[in-house]
């Protein structure tokens, strides 16, 4: 939970008190001005991709987490590289523009899901974990918009996975840090082409690339999660 | 259509004799080589569930995925007098290929599921599961991804096996396999319903580890566009 600064809370709390004392399930309130909690399960829909622990954001839209065709900040990089979650998020609740963080207890294996609690004034959603048999693969949803849920509303999404762009996909033992390898993780050196793309996937060494640690078992296609957000405040 | 029009589909028809109100359905096979067994499409409640990707796939879905018989799931969409629309293509639908299938629009069935069997592949299926269908009059389109069902390893070996927990794939309708594989894998990871991480053949047409041809065969998703015309 985000510490709000208590003046700007208060203000914000007698504004919407007028609003609140009629206000029914069915409240559609403007962003920014009302508490809501929202529910938020990850279900891993990769064969062999296990995810890091989950990074959970809720903001406005002036704060951006990833953004494509842009290079990525050192706290996406290292998450993207070794699937460590905490400069990512200590980022986002350094910032103005977020009202909660969430992180995830562990590893989401494939086939399997964990769910994240956020609360908070803001109404956009932000999602990063990486997949960690690949040098720099990240799950993510990039500010997606919650405003219009109604209490109780449940809506279903899809994640892509997108490439950090960071390091080089050589699917290397030494730089694939997941159970498929036992590489590193971080590493500040950029030696790839420093933006964020949408993923072109793994190869695996039977595929043709024979210096790859990976399989055809680790090879995912578009959507890699299932997202199921609750709006339940 | 399986299913004949329920009392309440009818009263309702009456209500409002001045409009024929249906859900159109258009299916298009968006991938390179690979066939869609009969399809089946089914309007229902909103708490059915053909599948649900992150679960285990039901005994009925599981013979859908591995040899493309839809008659357990059938039976179980007529127990929930689901509308029903099976085999809409009448046979295969072919890459490129497009069918139609078109329902009663009001009354309990507010949603939408499709499901076929990719072939050839071990247990991949195209899928969509329980769209809300929307309540105005137009057009929407969608696309839709391919599933692994999760309960056959993706040896992709063209031996015949079609039917459940039999290893193999069925056949190739288009022909362009080669035979003699040695299997690409005996295990499956994830035993849920999940995204098909896609096949890998290979160019060898009587050897190798697949029966699947690399630049025949391969997909990305979607693999499918459906088009819902509320009228």
């Amino acid at each position: 939970m985000k510490k709000y600064p208590t003046f700007v809370m208060g203000t914000l709390l007698l504004a919407t008190l007028a609003l609140q004392a009629c206000s029914d399930s069915d409240d559609r309130a403007s962003a920014g001005t009302t508490m809501r909690s929202y529910e938020v399960t990850v279900v891993n829909l990769t064969n062999n991709q296990p995810f890091s622990p989950l990074a959970a954001i809720l903001h406005k839209s002036t704060y951006q987490g990833m953004t494509l065709g842009a290079s990525a900040s050192p706290g996406l990089e290292t998450l993207a590289e070794s699937g460590d979650n905490s400069p990512f998020l200590a980022d986002a609740n350094a910032n103005t523009a977020v009202s909660d963080t969430a992180s995830g207890a562990g590893l989401i294996a494939s086939g399997t899901q964990e769910t994240v609690m956020l609360t908070g004034s803001e109404t956009r959603l932000t999602l990063a974990s990486m997949l960690v048999n690949t040098n720099d693969a990240i799950a993510a949803l990039n500010g997606i918009e919650l405003g219009n849920m109604a209490l109780n509303e449940v809506m279903t999404l899809h994640a892509r996975a997108y490439d950090a762009g960071t390091e080089d996909n050589n699917e290397a033992n030494s730089d694939v840090p997941g159970p498929a390898a036992d590489g590193e993780g971080f590493n500040a050196t950029r030696n790839d082409r420093d933006f964020v793309i949408v993923h072109p996937g793994v190869i695996g060494m039977e595929d043709g690339l024979s210096t790859s640690v990976l399989t055809e078992a680790h090879r995912f296609d578009n959507a890699v999660a299932k997202i199921t957000i609750k709006r339940t405040s | 259509m399986k299913k004949i029009l329920t009392a309440a589909f009818t009263t309702l028809v009456f209500a409002t004799p001045a409009l024929a109100q249906n859900v159109s359905v258009d299916v298009t096979n968006l991938t390179n080589a690979i066939y869609f067994t009969p399809l089946l499409v089914a309007t229902h409640p909103e708490s059915t569930h053909l599948f649900k990707s992150g679960t285990a796939a039901s005994a009925n879905l599981q013979t859908m995925a591995e040899g493309g018989n839809t008659a357990g799931l059938i039976t179980d969409l007529m127990g929930i007098s689901a509308d029903i629309s099976d085999n809409p293509a009448g046979g295969l639908l072919a890459p490129g290929a497009s069918t139609n299938a078109t329902f009663p629009k009001g009354g309990q069935n507010t949603h939408l599921s499709l499901v076929a069997m990719m072939l050839p592949t071990n247990d991949g299926f195209v899928g969509l599961d329980a769209l809300e269908i929307p309540n105005a009059t137009g057009t929407y389109t969608y696309f839709l991804n391919a599933y692994d069902a999760g309960t056959e390893a993706n040896d992709e070996i063209i031996n015949g096996g079609g039917a459940t927990g039999t290893p193999g794939i069925p056949a190739d309708p288009g022909g362009n396999n080669g035979t003699g594989a040695t299997g690409v894998t005996t295990t499956e990871n994830n035993m849920m319903v999940h995204i098909h991480r896609g096949v890998l053949g290979d160019m060898d047409l009587v050897a190798g580890k697949s029966d699947l041809t690399t630049n025949i065969h391969r997909w990305l998703n979607p693999v499918a566009k459906i088009v819902i015309t509320v009228n």
